[in-house]
């Protein structure tokens, strides 16, 4: 099957450390693959540079075929939900502002109603964005990142600090776009059992990446499994 | 006495000038405030202030220089800012001084224009001559029409640079054209409530207008609406009475301010902050 991401040999070098190194992994049409790893693996720092935010790197990143530093047509095919959102919190936009602020082209209203109703927002539309729980907010910002057809969605650890019913329900919405509406999702999460149960394709990624394949393959192998447990209770022992 | 004023063309012109510079504000202030900038006009009308002297010492059209010295200053500070990561209110700060301070040492050297420095330092709408309005309503259509041509843009970068970036919006070019257009504004609003209370225009109403808890269109509404109440109700207020239209224009601004402030606190609007 058509890759239409490829990584290969992505090393970014900060002044005093490499965020990644030598990394290079594909990622097919259809894939939902998770990205795993503890604080400081590089993660951002390789969703930034997949998105064209940081472009001091080296080695080449391709969205369908194409080197991306030749061209930035990709960012018209890729939907981006961050983190954590962050906006003036009394800032006047309504949630259907928020959600056309990623149109690129005027969409006929139905198209956006039903996007808001699919994520369970449509009746929040005229509230302002500021007003809305994180877990609601994030949906608004998958909405954004839905509203042009998208074919690649990227998630940067979406659900930090929200409530586990809005995470279950994130959690199913992801589910339903990738199986039903095929859309390719690559999402970065500390959540293992969620990466188990959702994702297809797992990239474990701590600065190097150790491993990448099937979601099966590397929660099968109980090697695997203890070795990321390991760095990341290093990396949470570091912290502390 | 009150009905008559209607009748004299300076006072047409006045109106019709201060309306045009009341929209053109509060929609580029707007920008401005929810960016974190709201000093930024402010800033800026100092940074005119060495222009309008050096247009005065020349025996230039006071405002062509500003124009010059302010969309300079503008583009240059931002450029600073990006390249050497200074904070936002830093850049203001210096912009600010080295405007005031480059217009009083030329000042110095010319031996001082005191009459004609303290109309722009104060604003003279009343003065506002026909060329001047028809350029004021010029410059108005003008940096409006842009405003809509790029209004996505501009919203989505000031919502959230990051994500505008992602999307493909040229972030920075955005930041240049927002900057470029506020100098315009400012020096073209220099006219209406001088040097000083620019800034007043540029943000007084738009804080009122966010506290209605509305969304960005029906925001830049209200904040034009009350600028316009306070720039047309100010400048007749201000001849009836005697009193300097700028201090007024900015004193109605505050009162509706204060107003919505208590409504807020009253409870009888349920805004949510």
């Amino acid at each position: 099957m058509l890759n239409i991401v490829e990584i290969d040999h992505l090393t970014v070098k900060y002044p005093d450390v490499k965020a990644l190194d030598d990394v290079s992994f594909t990622v097919k049409k259809g894939d939902f693959l998770g990205i795993i790893g503890p604080n400081g693996a590089g993660k951002s720092t390789l969703f930034a540079s997949m998105l064209g935010l940081n472009t001091k790197y080296q080695g080449t990143i391709k969205f369908f075929g194409e080197d991306i530093k030749k061209s930035k047509d990709y960012l018209k095919e890729i939907g981006y939900v961050p983190q954590k959102p962050i906006f003036e919190k009394n800032f006047p936009a309504t949630v259907n502002d928020v959600v056309r602020m990623g149109l690129r082209k005027e969409s006929d209203e139905n198209k956006i109603d039903e996007i808001l109703q699919q994520l369970w927002i449509h009746e929040s539309s005229k509230r302002r964005i500021g007003e809305l729980s994180g877990g609601q907010q994030q949906r608004v910002f998958i909405a954004k990142a839905l509203v042009n057809n998208p074919k690649i969605l990227i998630l940067d650890e979406p659900v930090t600090g929200i409530d586990q019913q809005s995470i279950d329900l994130f959690y199913s919405i992801l589910r339903e776009l990738n199986s039903k509406q095929k859309i390719t999702i690559i999402w970065s999460s500390h959540d293992l059992d969620a990466v188990n149960q959702l994702a297809n394709h797992v990239a474990c990624l701590n600065r190097t990446l150790f491993f990448h394949g099937e979601s099966d393959e590397f929660f099968d192998n109980d090697e695997l499994v203890k070795q990321y447990s390991e760095a990341s209770m290093q990396e949470h022992m570091h912290r502390h | 006495m009150s009905l008559e004023i209607l009748t004299f063309s300076f006072m047409h012109r006045a109106i019709i000038s201060g309306i045009a510079i009341a929209i053109l504000c509060s929609v580029i202030g707007l920008f401005l405030v929810l960016r974190r900038y709201s000093l930024f006009g402010d800033a800026i009308a100092h940074s005119s202030f060495g222009g309008i002297a050096l247009g005065l010492m020349a025996g230039v059209y006071p405002l062509w220089t500003a124009y010059g010295v302010s969309l300079v200053s503008a583009l240059v500070i931002t450029k600073i800012k990006e390249k050497y990561d200074i904070s936002g209110d830093a850049s203001i700060a210096v912009l600010l001084s080295s405007g005031i301070a480059v217009g009083l040492v030329i000042v110095g050297i010319s031996g001082g224009f005191t009459i004609d420095i303290f109309s722009f330092l104060f604003g003279s709408i009343l003065l506002v001559s026909v060329n001047e309005t028809i350029l004021i309503l010029f410059l108005t259509g003008i940096i409006l029409i842009v405003v809509l041509l790029f209004y996505r843009q501009l919203l989505y970068s000031t919502f959230n640079e990051e994500q505008a970036k992602v999307s493909g919006i040229p972030v920075e070019k955005i930041n240049y054209l927002i900057v470029f257009m506020a100098g315009l504004t400012v020096v073209t609003s220099i006219q209406l409530v001088g040097v000083l209370l620019i800034s007043a225009l540029f943000v007084i109403p738009n804080v009122t207008a966010i506290m209605y808890g509305k969304g960005f269109k029906q925001t830049a509404i209200l904040s034009i609406s009350f600028s316009i109440f306070s720039v047309v109700v100010g400048i007749l207020v201000s001849y009836i009475f005697n009193i300097t239209p700028a201090g007024t224009i900015v004193l109605l601004s505050i009162g509706l301010f204060a107003v919505t402030m208590g409504i807020k606190s009253s409870g009888l609007l349920s805004i949510k902050n």
